[in-house]
């Protein structure tokens, strides 16, 4: 008991700073309807800006941490809510995650913009110390012994300031209009403006609070994870779930979840030390929980009069698609026939990313669903591809079948959920299988973290050079991209979007959706499982750093951008996510590219995330211009024929105006009456 | 002659290329009360929308006490004294009474002040203080929206089918309220497809058909003379 008791009371300090994080995930949430995936990096930022001030600027610790918590940290909030997330709480979920996807991606550039990361580790883990320690008695031993337990000061503080934070929302919420005010504009913000209040007001302060909670949150957890982007950024999963605990609107069960998330991980890491299971969930037991905790979640109401007008990218005609097809085939043969090693490399990575954006074509562009674990279902197929050694068809399709299989493993048990909640599932079952499966011996890629796998062979030819490879990688790509523009056409397609569009209407008309959305799911993890399977092919030796969770936002966002209701757009997306980390390397004048890619792609997103069908429509557009030009320059050049009945006119002279008015009808093309 | 409280010029207004009013022409005199009516997708309801600047008009103007207010936010209005009750219930159903009662205080009348007349009105909204407002019946609810008409002291009041979905004998009720509440002298504009209803409490009707106001006047008089177009040929 009492070592029990000495593991526990420490991770109810973390779940201190875990309630601090995800009340405010929750504020900016309940007020605005839009899940800041980016709460934590927003809160990562905050803690370099902290640290840039205090100990390179050399402030006081004191005077930085108001500066950043008081006055830097609203200010972006407020700037935030102005430019990016006005308005986005009613548009789809797809569109609203991947918009603060955007701003993850964009942060995590901008900190390893900023700070370079070698920099930083150097003096990170202890640059807090002397703030906090102020507190501890000062003689060597920074703490409190109360029980069997130290308790240092940083953690009474943590403590504290959570207290502090609970109670000042409460009071907010409950005591003072503008709070009264911010619920209200959840429920109905025109009516709230006919009141009289400002429903943009309302959510401009949820965002400045949630902005400086992040912060502190940030600045607290930097003494325990250290001054790193990625470990900072992804406390925020601890966050989620324990706003999910909440339902994502009561603060108190959000300020227990986080506690018991606390505690349980407490406690898992200190028995893990002579439990061989623990020790292997241990990594994973946050996203485990968070597992849990949405599969346990009530089922969502259907939400009626959801319509949201989202329009959909043409699709094109069969002959079309043979040209398009025709054409990125000649150009492939081209670069094959002519490329170096190196961009052949880079073909074939562009073409296994493509194939990725085709599952996420099917599953989010039409189907209306956000996952956050492509790649991780890629990574499920290049195991089993490398781990069953067939390299042939055979292979393949099985390697496909595993990550298909695995996909419907995961839509079963969140099958009742839809947007937020089963992307955060996903995202959820990315870290574990990341952190778990990934990482074991038999099943995963091991502790070496690679596998090897051959190229692959059809009825009996092996494409062991480089450019025939790809140039098999390419054509399965097409003809992916062909049979998602097939299902697209047919009865299956019309069901995705009736059922992205209202499924509460295609409720009422008897369709159960859900093995429907399982399959799909299913479909979607295969196209991305045969991806990875490719990929391994083509790498020749594969490991879990090829499908770490983190690219698969970057993944999501770039598809949205380039247009993830297209081919089209997949084919762009996959071309411009591998080009990504090429532009990084290079410098324009002297300034490396480095993050200032992944800030410019998450404004992209930002901004594009608001057309539905991404660039690929300005595209569209643009080719529907030129072909309307074609087709009118087409029609001038037609003999003017004469309307019919235009002979008989001297025999009813009396009305002589039906002749012209007809020629109105169409310039040059005769209309026949 | 003062300027009126509310005038209506040629207003026009579409929903993409539909066009729903097509040169509105309407006037409510100071602390007059006006009833309008007409049929299903006349252009009523987008009309109180225009006017309480929900919806941008496409052309027009709209004079609230002799000030054009075409381009004003619906709560800049509501703060000068423009209360709106839309149709629909009126009320944030997961706020509790007092919470709602609470957000009328942007008006600027006090919370406190707000609380005692809708208390004093509706003796029933005090007993549910403190009960979720979606929890509450129909009438209760259209009582809570009312209670802002009572309250926050507006100079015109403009109310869109305060009868949808609640019993005759509700509706009769919330005449009776809005009758009381033009006693002391507030200017409305009451939307209304119970016509008889609302001719009771009324000085003067209009009739909208087909986005445009096609008679004005006493309310005996229109109703004779319009009772085809007002109750679809049933009376």
């Amino acid at each position: 008991m009492e070592t029990f008791l000495a593991l526990a009371i420490p991770g109810l300090f973390t779940g201190a700073a875990y309630a601090i994080a995800a009340s405010g995930l929750v504020l900016t949430y309940t007020t605005t309807r839009v899940f800041n995936i980016a709460h934590g990096a927003f809160g990562m930022v905050l803690s370099f800006v902290f640290w840039d001030l205090s100990v390179r600027q050399g402030w006081d610790p004191l005077l930085a941490l108001v500066v950043v918590i008081l006055v830097i940290a609203p200010l972006i909030g407020f700037v935030v809510q102005r430019l990016i997330t006005r308005g986005l709480g009613n548009a789809p979920v797809s569109v609203s995650l991947v918009v603060t996807v955007g701003m993850f991606v964009g942060l995590v550039g901008l900190a390893q913009q900023r700070w370079p990361e070698d920099r930083v580790e150097v003096d990170a883990p202890r640059f807090v110390e002397p703030f906090w320690l102020t507190f501890a008695d000062g003689d060597g031993v920074p703490g409190w012994q109360i029980g069997g337990t130290t308790i240092t000061g940083h953690q009474l503080i943590t403590i504290l300031a959570s207290i502090a934070v609970a109670a000042a929302l409460y009071l907010l919420l409950t005591r003072t209009r503008i709070g009264t005010a911010m619920r209200a504009s959840v429920d109905n913000p025109d009516l709230l403006r006919l009141f009289g209040g400002k429903p943009d007001d309302a959510a401009a302060l949820a965002w400045m609070i949630g902005m400086s909670l992040a912060a502190l949150t940030g600045i607290l957890m930097v003494s325990v994870v250290g001054l790193s982007y990625v470990d900072l950024t992804l406390l925020v999963v601890n966050a989620y779930a324990a706003a999910l605990v909440g339902r994502l609107k009561s603060l108190p069960m959000t300020f227990v979840g986080a506690m018991v998330i606390g505690v349980v991980e407490a406690l898992v890491a200190g028995y893990s030390v002579d439990n061989e299971l623990l020790a292997t969930i241990k990594p994973a037991v946050v996203p485990l929980v968070l597992f849990v905790v949405i599969v346990a979640m009530p089922q969502a109401q259907l939400r009626i009069g959801q319509v949201k007008g989202m329009v959909s990218a043409p699709v094109p005609t069969v002959p079309r698609m043979g040209v398009s097809a025709g054409a990125v085939l000649l150009v492939t043969a081209m670069v094959v026939a002519t490329g170096s090693e190196v961009t052949l490399l880079r073909l074939g990575t562009a073409a296994t990313f493509a194939i990725v954006m085709l599952s996420l074509v099917l599953l989010t562009g039409y189907g209306g669903h956000v996952s956050l674990a492509q790649l991780t279902f890629a990574g499920v197929g290049a195991l089993a591809y490398a781990k069953l050694g067939e390299p042939n068809l055979l292979g393949l399709g099985v390697a496909v079948l595993v990550a298909a299989a695995v996909g419907a493993l995961v839509a079963l048990p969140v099958l009742r959920l839809t947007g937020l909640y089963l992307a955060l599932a996903t995202l959820a079952f990315a870290v574990v299988m990341e952190k778990i499966v990934f990482k074991n011996d038999t099943i995963g890629f091991g502790t070496g973290g690679a596998v090897e796998a051959q190229r692959l062979s059809i009825l009996g030819y092996r494409f062991e050079s480089t450019g025939s490879y790809v140039f098999v990688m390419v054509a399965l790509f097409l003809l992916v991209g062909v049979a998602v523009l097939l299902v697209r056409r047919g009865v299956v397609g019309r069901m995705l979007i009736a059922m992205r569009d209202s499924p509460a209407a295609c409720g009422t008309l008897g369709l159960d959706l859900r093995w429907f959305r399982v399959g799909l799911f299913a479909a979607s993890a295969g196209i991305a499982g045969l991806a990875g399977a490719l990929l391994a092919g083509l790498r020749g030796v594969i490991g879990d750093t090829d499908f770490v969770f983190f690219n698969s936002l970057p993944l999501l966002l770039l598809a949205v951008v380039f247009g993830i209701t297209s081919v089209t757009g997949a084919t762009l997306g996959g071309i411009g996510l591998m080009l990504l980390p090429v532009l990084q390397a290079e410098s324009v004048g002297g300034v490396p590219l480095g993050g200032v890619m992944f800030m410019v792609i998450g404004l992209g997103a930002v901004l594009a995330g608001r057309d539905p069908n991404g660039l690929s429509s300005y595209l569209f557009r643009g080719g529907r211009w030129v072909e309307q030009r074609l087709r009118t320059r087409l029609s001038a050049s037609l003999p003017q024929l004469p309307p019919a009945g235009a002979d008989d006119v001297h025999e009813d002279a009396e009305e002589p105006v039906a002749a012209p008015a007809r020629v109105e009808v169409g310039p040059g093309v005769p209309a026949r009456g | 002659m003062s300027v009126p409280i509310l005038e209506v010029c040629d207003l026009t207004a579409a929903y993409g290329r539909i066009e729903v009013l097509r040169g509105v022409d309407l006037t409510v005199p100071r602390g007059a009360v006006v009833a309008l009516l007409g049929p299903n997708g006349a252009g009523k309801s987008t009309l109180v929308q225009c006017i309480s600047g929900q919806k941008e008009p496409t052309g027009g103007d709209i004079h609230l006490a002799g000030v054009n207010v075409r381009r004003a936010a619906p709560e800049d209005l509501a703060r000068v004294g423009l209360c709106t009750v839309p149709e629909g219930r009126s009320v944030f159903p997961n706020l509790t009474v007092e919470e709602n009662l609470q957000l009328m205080s942007y008006a600027g009348v006090p919370a406190a002040a707000v609380f005692e007349t809708a208390y004093t009105y509706f003796p029933r909204l005090a007993e549910r203080r403190k009960q979720l407002a979606g929890t509450m019946s129909g009438g209760e609810q259209q009582m809570l929206a009312m209670s802002r008409a009572l309250a926050s002291d507006p100079a015109l009041l403009l109310l869109d089918e305060l009868s949808m979905g609640l019993a005759p004998l509700i509706v009769e009720e919330l005449y009776d309220t809005v009758a009381r509440i033009a006693e002391t002298g507030v200017s409305i504009l009451c939307i209304e497809q119970f016509a008889r209803t609302a001719l009771r409490v009324s000085d003067y009707a209009a009739v909208m058909v087909g986005g445009r106001v096609v008679a004005t006047g006493e309310p005996d008089e229109v109703l004779e003379s319009m009772s085809d177009v007002i109750l679809g040929g049933a009376a």
